[in-house]
């Protein structure tokens, strides 16, 4: 009996859930379904599998533009690789600091670097645009991806501190006794060590960059070097409601690389996200 | 493991250093572990001046002044905020969308979070795959694609009106209508549950299945264990959940820039206040009442978080293990 009623839970538990889950997949689904239909049944066929398939809505969505989506792209994963690489490399180098070295000031550092997690970017938006409006950096990628290379966001860092910590101190101790300094001990015991905590930031920072519109909204105007957010909202302004195909096509097709890190990587998304609290 | 001495094999013969190291006593370490310290934090330390706390005084200089980028900022001292607070009703619009925004999709994104949490922490098997389901819609959510679909559709021909035809109701253009639109993007907010989804079910694992084990035997019932035992366990992650989705729903910016193309329309209904701060600062080039703006923004955020700190005291549960975060 007790058996039974357990059963009955689970399997509405079950049913609740699976209902639950269709309706949240059901937009993007639609939106990859009508990527594949024909201009004149978008809107009619509400089905999601296509009555009729075509390519056309990637075809002419790729260069509907006056340059090509592969530019945007391009772009994009320019962008993308050096944040990733700044981020990953500022992020564990200062990280190292907070965890192992003994220095002046450290916690008032520590407080400080927390509390611009609850700073909203907002207040510094206007002087940093004027900082690079100076430096003639307008229209250059370069506002973009410097910032990256001084500390990137502390959410990285803090997670960084957190996993350094966790790294048993015994391996610096014997690497010291060896005689190696601490940035031998950095680059050789803790930054291989802490790889899960690398990925982790390699990650989210791939994420947040390639999704970034307002960055590239504020400083770039140059059509060549749009990034694909960029790109999306200025093809959607040029086109009219009867263009709906080739913008999902092209929606569908920005939304790929995240969809792959979130089939490869989903457990150091999870991680990330449990030990610190990320946004995702 | 591998024996840590061998990894720097022309180190550990140098006689010379080790015996150097013996001499030197231990306030000349300490002074090097500092300068190595500040070698490490030098990068985050000028970027923190730089990009953070420069900009921050600069912004607050500029807040008192009118200036457009092309000629130097003109002394106003405080005639921006007075005009924010006693003249400019999109001002007055954008805060009040933006308020309603923050207080609608954070309380309702966290009761789906735990909801959701709490359903896939009891049904065992399927998990990875009900979780990994949820979490997509959050992962994707900040793009201009998932904003351009949701424009689509709650859009006049959309998805919604499609569905609602099938009933046999002539639906409207959801986006398109003040009275709507606004809520188009608090769904859309909603949606997005899926990172605190993770947060919760990662606290949920650490509760002690003790204390329901200990609770039923008392004789309690599901309603019981969750108001007496799941609430107070989680009260930690519910107030850091609290905490990090206001400031970051007071921030947000695509959405309501996508759906409605910029302009924060129809009649300002979905005018964010970020959004407004953006068509202040670059589409009017207001520099200086854009800074004015953001500083309010940063008293407003500030001030609801000390709230949310001040007010954690009364609810929220640190067991044993005490407050570590």
């Amino acid at each position: 009996m007790i058996e039974k009623h357990i059963l009955g839970r689970r399997l509405i538990t079950h049913l609740l859930l699976i209902t639950g889950a269709l309706v949240m997949l059901y937009p993007l689904m639609w939106m990859l379904s009508s990527s594949f239909k024909p201009q004149s049944i978008i809107f009619r066929d509400l089905s999601l599998l296509p009555s009729q398939v075509t390519l056309d809505n990637y075809i002419n969505g790729w260069t509907g533009l006056t340059v090509p989506f592969s530019q945007f792209f391009l772009n994009s994963f320019i962008i993308v690789g050096v944040n990733v690489f700044a981020t990953v490399m500022a992020s564990s180098i200062t990280a190292y600091a907070f965890a192992r070295l003994n220095f002046r000031f450290k916690s008032v550092w520590f407080v400080l670097m927390m509390a611009t997690l609850l700073l909203p970017g907002q207040v510094t938006l206007i002087p940093r645009y004027i900082l690079f409006h100076q430096l003639g950096w307008l229209n250059t990628f370069f506002p973009l991806t410097v910032p990256a290379f001084f500390g990137g966001s502390a959410f990285f860092v803090f997670l960084n501190v957190q996993f350094i910590r966790g790294i048993p101190k015994e391996l610096d101790e014997a690497a010291d006794v060896d005689g190696a300094n601490h940035f031998q001990i950095y680059w050789h015991v803790i930054f291989p060590l802490s790889l899960p905590a690398l990925i982790t930031t390699a990650i989210f920072t791939f994420i947040w960059t390639w999704d970034d519109f307002f960055g590239p909204l504020l400083y770039i105007s140059n059509v060549n070097l749009y990034p694909v957010s960029l790109a999306l909202r200025s093809f959607s302004d040029s086109s009219s409601t009867t263009s709906y195909g080739p913008l999902f096509a092209m929606s569908i097709l920005s939304l790929v690389p995240i969809f792959i890190i979130f089939v490869l990587a989903q457990r150091y998304l999870v991680q990330g996200i449990s030990t610190t609290g990320f946004k995702g | 493991m591998a024996q840590p001495s061998t990894l720097f094999p022309e180190q550990s013969l140098d006689k010379q250093r080790v015996q150097d190291r013996k001499r030197s006593t231990v306030s000349e370490r300490a002074r090097k572990e500092n300068r190595v310290g500040y070698i490490f934090l030098a990068p985050w330390l000028i970027g923190f001046f730089v990009f953070t706390v420069g900009p921050m005084l600069i912004s607050l200089y500029l807040s008192f002044t009118n200036y457009d980028l092309l000629t130097s900022p003109r002394w106003t001292g405080l005639d921006n905020y007075v005009r924010m607070f006693t003249r400019d009703n999109r001002w007055q619009a954008a805060l009040n969308v933006t308020f309603i925004y923050v207080f609608t999709s954070v309380p309702l994104r966290l009761v789906f979070a735990l909801g959701v949490a709490m359903a896939l922490n009891r049904a065992i098997r399927g998990v990875t795959i009900y979780r990994a389901v949820y979490y997509l819609p959050s992962l994707l959510g900040g793009s201009v694609a998932i904003a351009l679909m949701w424009r689509q559709i709650f859009g006049t021909d959309g998805l919604v009106n499609q569905v609602l035809l099938v009933f046999g109701i002539e639906g409207r253009s959801w986006v398109g209508h003040p009275d709507t639109a606004l809520w188009t993007l608090v769904i859309l907010g909603v949606w997005q549950f899926g990172s605190p989804m993770i947060i919760f079910l990662a606290g949920l694992k650490q509760i002690p299945t003790e204390l329901y084990e200990a609770s039923q035997i008392d004789g309690a019932n599901r309603v019981q264990q969750f108001i007496r035992i799941t609430l107070p366990m989680l009260t930690p992650i519910i107030f850091f959940n609290l905490v990090m989705q206001t400031i970051s729903a007071f921030q947000s910016f695509t959405p309501a820039f996508i759906i409605s193309g910029g302009s924060g329309g129809p009649a300002n209904s979905t005018l964010f206040y970020t959004l407004y701060l953006y068509q202040q600062g670059f589409g009017s080039f207001r520099m200086g009442y854009a800074s004015a703006m953001a500083w309010i923004l940063f008293i407003i955020v500030g001030g609801l978080t000390a709230v949310n700190f001040l007010g954690a005291r009364r609810w929220v549960f640190y067991g044993d293990e005490g407050g570590k975060r």
